[in-house]
């Protein structure tokens, strides 16, 4: 029984100390409730995934409970509702928190050698193949 | 085939681990900072965060006098360890407008009387909506705003000792 306590008492450790910074107000209006017209709640639910969450490493908004990432949920819903494009709610996220708050992958100064290497490869590698099936079929003629 | 070909491999391989050692060498920053700077505040109007006390608008920051705009909560701890060098800046000649985000009268009032009080003004951002406008990413941030309402400077997390002078010469550097 002692064992048990104390086993019970480590694993409420374990979620005593994140809580200690939580705010006490109730969850923004539409963190947690979805758009009533289903065909603008999954064009937020789709721009929610691929926002990063700026409060925990590597989660989406859509994945996390941080009451940040809840309130920039209810206003992405919101913005959705009023009629505004996905792309340009993104923009805007962008011009305040960089391309860090975007899953989405750009094409800018620092990332298009990510986008021209595999091509570059795939050029090479397709030379060496051509050359190499070339001379193949130059010597057996 | 040449001979040197047969090191190419290799070459690259150690050009790789040179660079990801390299990389794991320098150090890294954690913060994500605001594209807002020198950009205006967007139009606001916040009740106050507590009673007894004004709250928080646009005019406020377009009166001619440079300020700083603190984002802060009463459940933010490093805000706690703040609250003393907010106290040296306000003693310095600093007007400190206050943001609470998320945050409760009765909680603010409580922070207020235990840790003291810089502000000239507390607003409530209850949907974080200011501070997603302005490109902060948590508490305590402080942002150091022009008379005209611009934003100049921002300082990411607790205000240290050592950042006292720094803020209030760009704080003065604002208001000329």
């Amino acid at each position: 029984m002692m064992r048990l306590t104390l086993i019970l008492a480590a694993f409420q450790m374990l979620f005593v100390a994140p809580l200690q910074a939580q705010d006490s107000l109730p969850p923004a209006p539409y963190a947690y409730r979805q758009l009533d017209d289903p065909a603008l709640e999954a064009k937020a639910q789709e721009l929610m995934e691929t926002l990063r969450c700026l409060k925990c490493q590597s989660q989406s908004i859509a994945d996390s409970d941080a009451s940040m990432a809840g309130d920039m949920r209810h206003q992405v819903r919101t913005r959705i509702a009023a009629g505004e494009d996905p792309e340009a709610i993104r923009a805007w996220l962008v011009e305040r928190y960089g391309d860090y708050v975007s899953y989405a992958p750009r094409v800018t100064a620092a990332t298009w050698p990510l986008f021209a290497i595999p091509l570059l490869l795939l050029l090479i590698a397709g030379i060496v193949l051509w050359r190499r099936i070339g001379r193949g079929q130059g010597r057996a003629a | 085939m040449r001979r040197w070909t047969l090191w190419l491999p290799l070459a690259l391989f150690t050009f790789f681990v040179g660079l990801a050692a390299y990389q794991l060498t320098q150090p890294k920053d954690e913060f994500v900072h605001s594209g807002m700077l020198g950009k205006p505040l967007p139009e606001f109007d916040m009740r106050p965060a507590l009673e007894g006390m004004p709250g928080a608008s646009l005019a406020d920051f377009k009166d001619g006098q440079p300020k700083l705009l603190n984002i802060w909560a009463s459940w933010c701890l490093p805000c706690i360890a703040e609250a003393p060098q907010l106290e040296a800046l306000r003693a310095g000649g600093a007007q400190i407008v206050g943001i609470a985000v998320r945050d409760k009268p009765e909680d603010v009032s409580r922070f207020l009387e235990t840790h003291g009080n810089p502000y000239a003004r507390i607003g409530a951002d209850d949907l974080s909506e200011l501070q997603l406008a302005i490109g902060s990413s948590g508490v305590p941030e402080t942002f150091v705003i022009d008379g005209n309402g611009v934003i100049v400077h921002q300082h990411i997390g607790d205000v240290r000792e050592s950042d006292v002078p720094k803020l209030l010469e760009i704080l003065q550097e604002a208001g000329q």
